[in-house]
């Protein structure tokens, strides 16, 4: 077999794939949940009313889906420039990590400056955290993506170190647990009384800004030449070294915000489970919104809604919430493949 | 205990090899995919599901090597899964390889819940055991290390000798290298470039999920969650480190687990205590990075890792 290219792909053509998809995603699970013992429909009624079925799970969706914004976008950004960050997750806890350790102590400034302070000191530490593996490819021709896997690791580690010595909380009753924040530091919710915080508007502001970035700016385009091919963008004079370091910039600054948004907006103080892989997450976020940033929006939504509603299916059902996980894989696979059938056709040799 | 001491002991050479086992299948096995021209990222799930493969079949009442055998199967089967989407379809190796890794440690984590739903401690297999060579196993030193071993060790290192052999010395691994440095020309010569490729990820992932098994099978008796911890990730530099050939990656994955053996040494010594266990834990993968920004200036990138190939474009 092989992959010809259609000319103009009809509407039926643009939708079909994704939605053979998605329906295959949602049999493979019904038949899991069967393998589990439980009523598929029950077990699929169950994800949608715990995801989105009353005031407070439609909350608790937006909520979880706030890093997963932060995270797809740092994603989408860095995987349209071909560079794959997989460190998000080491990225985001950078930005956790400044979070506390200037929003605990009493800073000499005013109130009204701490957020924003902040803000801009966790994005740098996010792209700082980012700019290493960064320079070791432009500089040394290192993969990124083995090097952003195991820094990781190694950040964790280090997260844990820090927790159980310098910002373990004296009051904390031994738990590896920094102090809580100070209440200038916290992100206020949006509407009071509703538990949803004002991440998840500082989110898809974002969204917004790398949608102009990306689509109205000489960076975007530039990023994007540099994604399609890169030898032809640096035949045509961009300078693609300096334009992945500032790709990488971008990248780790929007995941570290992710750390930022729950720990300020959220959780209050730092732990080692602070984050369930949301930097892996982000993955499946941008893929679903195929690399567009307003669409990572919706893919968040629906991703925490599968993540939410899985949780409350599976104290409901008795199955297993790693359900949740064997969706979204599926989907994402899937995903890939329809949207390539989308514009190639198969043809027999 | 004196830091030189640890490195004349026995025990600590006997530990580096027994660390080096998984750390060899699953790296010779990345190493045939990508010498076909396809990364495999599914390497740290698929090592989760043969982890699980080979000690549920085992747990389930057959014989040790039908374990393997059962933990190779299943990761032939996600090489398979793998394969269709990256080579006739072509599909990003990035994206699907971490979809992969993620379906694998999912249905893993979801085969494990539903099979041992109320366990709180997992429960124990009968582990391969050491088998003591006559006569080498006595030599000083070097007999308690390299030959007083699990037969899965003995298999890891007797597997870089026959996949040398194969790469290098026969026609298959002729076609094998020729798909991954430049598939047009095995068009050329009227073999399947896409048989070639997927065959070689599929032995591939299979050599991963030995790996993988070779954690509940062999260092350990039981599997529980977080089991792998990023070996898989490990490995992929180990192949860069080694150049894409199987000595040097066997070298490699030897000298990490010195280092990783020495380290476990070093933390319960009087200087160890004084430092956080936490930098001990981090030196390996500190180690693999350096490792990567050392070699890859000689590296020898196979010339079409990554490229899809479709027959017919030029």
């Amino acid at each position: 077999m092989r992959l010809e290219p259609i000319k103009n792909p009809t509407l039926a053509r643009k939708v079909t794939p994704p939605l053979i998809a998605l329906s295959t995603t949602i049999v493979i699970a019904s038949l899991l949940a069967m393998v589990a013992g439980a009523n598929p429909f029950t077990v699929i009624g169950l994800i949608l009313k715990g995801s989105f079925g009353s005031t407070f799970a439609i909350l608790e969706t937006l909520n979880r889906a706030t890093p997963l914004i932060f995270t797809g976008l740092a994603v989408a950004v860095a995987f349209r420039a071909k560079f794959w960050n997989i460190g998000a997750e080491a990225q985001l806890y950078a930005g956790a990590l400044v979070t506390v350790l200037l929003g605990t102590g009493a800073l000499p400034w005013p109130s009204f400056a701490i957020l924003p302070v902040i803000v801009i000191a966790a994005v740098l530490a996010g792209a700082v955290v980012l700019l290493v593996p960064a320079l070791m490819k432009t500089r040394f021709g290192v993969d990124e993506v083995v090097t952003t896997l195991l820094f990781n690791f190694i950040f964790l580690l280090f997260i844990s170190m820090l927790l159980e010595g310098a910002l373990k909380d004296p009051v904390g009753m031994g738990w590896p647990k920094s102090a809580r924040l100070i209440p200038e530091a916290r992100l206020p919710r949006i509407v009071d009384g509703l538990r949803l915080h004002w991440g998840f508007g500082l989110a898809t502001f974002s969204a917004i800004c790398i949608w102009v970035i990306q689509t109205r700016s000489t960076l975007g385009y530039e990023m994007r030449a540099v994604g399609l091919n890169k030898d032809a963008a640096a035949f045509a004079g961009i300078p693609v070294n300096l334009v992945i370091v500032k790709t990488a910039l971008l990248s780790g600054g929007l995941a570290a915000l992710a750390g930022f948004s729950e720990v300020a907006g959220l959780k209050g103080s730092l732990t080692l489970d602070l984050s369930p892989g949301f930097g892996y997450t982000g993955i499946i976020v941008a893929m679903l919104a195929l690399l567009n940033p307003l669409g990572v929006i919706v893919a968040a939504l629906f991703v925490a809604g599968i993540f939410v509603g899985a949780d409350s299916m599976s104290r409901a059902a008795d199955v297993p919430t790693y359900l949740a996980d064997i969706m979204l894989a599926t989907a994402l696979l899937l995903m890939v493949l329809a949207i390539m059938l989308t514009r190639f056709r198969v043809v027999r040799d | 205990m004196d830091i030189i001491d640890i490195l004349l002991t026995a025990s600590f050479w006997a530990a580096a090899i027994r660390i080096a086992s998984p750390l060899i299948f699953a790296t010779l096995g990345e190493l045939i995919c990508e010498r076909a021209g396809v990364l495999n990222l599914g390497i740290e799930g698929i090592m989760v599901a043969g982890a699980f493969a080979g000690w549920m079949a085992v747990y389930s009442g057959t014989g040790l090597w039908t374990g393997v055998c059962v933990a190779m199967l299943v990761g032939m089967l996600f090489g398979l899964l793998h394969s269709t989407l990256t080579v006739p379809f072509g599909l990003s190796q990035h994206v699907v390889g971490l979809g992969i890794t993620l379906l694998a440690t999912s249905s893993t984590y979801y085969a494990y819940r539903l099979a041992l739903p109320e366990v709180t401690s997992p429960p124990k297999i009968a582990a391969f055991q050491p088998y003591e060579i006559p006569i080498l196993s006595d030599i000083h030193l070097l007999g308690p290390a390299l030959f007083s071993q699990t037969p899965l060790t003995y298999l890891a290192f007797i597997l870089v000798g026959v996949v040398s052999v194969v790469l290098y010395r026969t026609p298959l691994g002729l076609a094998v290298r020729a798909a991954g440095e430049s598939p047009a020309a095995v068009a050329a010569q009227g073999l399947s470039v896409t048989a070639i490729r997927m065959g070689a990820v599929m032995v591939g992932s299979g050599l991963m999920a030995v790996g993988g098994a070779f954690l509940t099978m062999s260092a350990f008796d039981s599997f529980f969650f977080e089991m792998v911890n990023g070996r898989g990730w490990i490995c992929i530099a180990l192949v860069v480190f080694g150049s894409w050939r199987p000595g040097k990656a066997l070298l490699g994955a030897v000298l990490f687990a010195a280092f990783d053996a020495f380290q476990i040494r070093v933390q319960q010594t009087s200087l160890g205590t004084h430092i956080p266990y936490q930098i001990f834990l981090m030196m390996p993968y500190i180690l693999s990075i350096l490792a990567l920004v050392l070699m890859s200036r000689r590296a020898q990138v196979p010339a079409a890792l990554m490229v899809p190939f479709n027959k017919g474009e030029r």
